[in-house]
């Protein structure tokens, strides 16, 4: 471990504000990327098969 | 156009209701092996990993920007690929993979930007300076941003498709430049860590997280890649009668 308690390992011996920030931001960039399409795949799929099962009592 | 010598594979990869159902079987293994390894390449990256001599703690911001450079320049190599492909073969999975990569590689090249400008400051005493590899990184941002302009601004889909196949052609120019950038121009930045023939510059024990938050990253942008790909062959395949069995016959769909 590089670090000798949590205090420290937060403060990143003076870095705290960079390194947190960055992970911060990668967080978010990954959350986005891997939860909006899930998202919107699922809306899609919801809208497709209520097109598709209205199509189908029209026949 | 029908070439003997291409194995079969690339003609189950043209389809693209095999293109959904192979990607359905890998998004499972993708989304458990990335998470996991972003997970233990985050805590190691963060916690175990010693600080730099010269850098301290803010070295650790490698294990976030490293990875993220590299996917920027990969996925924009796959998607200039892909867009040859569509080109050449009229191959609407290619089209679909250059379209869905786009968006992804603009996020990853903000995130290799705005994490290196963090690290700059503390670093080199500076947000950004306008040298050869954080321009060229620039211009990467500028052409995925450009493809998705000219995506949205064309209509039709196989233009659109073309369109940004040759402008993604065009801008691959560019990889080697940000490659390089380190080696013919002065810098501030750092040389590659990772060089297919040398040993890297530093201990096993700072390398091998970054080794495996690259694979990570690899892993969980792949999964991120499929679920927008499997969304657009929904989307465009919607009229055929394999989707309406899909989303009808099973809820999972």
């Amino acid at each position: 471990m590089a670090f000798e308690s949590f205090s420290d390992f937060i403060n990143m011996g003076g870095h705290g504000l960079y390194v947190w920030l960055s992970y911060g931001l990668g967080l978010v960039v990954i959350l986005v990327s891997v939860l909006l399409p899930l998202k919107q795949g699922s809306e899609q799929r919801r809208s497709l098969r209520r097109r598709f099962q209205r199509e189908g009592e029209n026949r | 156009m029908a070439v003997k010598w291409l194995p079969r594979w690339f003609y189950q990869l043209a389809s693209p209701r095999w293109c959904y159902q192979f990607t359905g079987k890998l998004v499972p293994w993708f989304a458990v092996i990335g998470i996991a390894l972003l997970v233990v390449g985050a805590l190691w990256g963060l916690i175990y990993a010693p600080a730099d001599y010269q850098q301290g703690n803010s070295f650790r911001i490698i294990y976030l920007h490293v990875p993220a450079a590299i996917l920027a320049q990969s996925f924009y190599m796959l998607m200039a690929i892909a867009g040859a492909i569509g080109l050449i073969w009229k191959m609407k999975v290619a089209d679909m993979v250059a379209k869905s990569i786009a968006p992804l590689g603009a996020w990853l090249a903000v995130l290799a930007l705005i994490s290196g400008a963090i690290w700059g400051k503390p670093t080199w005493g500076s947000w950004w300076v306008w040298d050869a590899r954080l321009t060229s990184m620039l211009v990467l941002l500028f052409l995925y941003l450009g493809v998705i302009a000219l995506n949205s601004a064309i209509e039709s889909e196989s233009t659109a498709a073309q369109a940004t196949a040759v402008l993604a052609l065009v801008g691959v120019v560019n990889i080697p430049i940000i490659k390089y950038s380190v080696e013919w121009w002065n810098t501030l930045h750092q040389p590659a860590t990772f060089k297919l023939t040398e040993k890297p510059a530093m201990p096993a024990e700072m390398w091998m997280p970054l080794l495996v938050m690259v694979i990570a990253f690899y892993l969980v942008f792949g999964l991120a890649l499929m679920l927008r790909l499997r969304n657009e062959i929904l989307q465009r395949e919607r009229r055929t009668s394999w989707v309406r069995e899909l989303l009808l016959g099973n809820e999972q769909g």
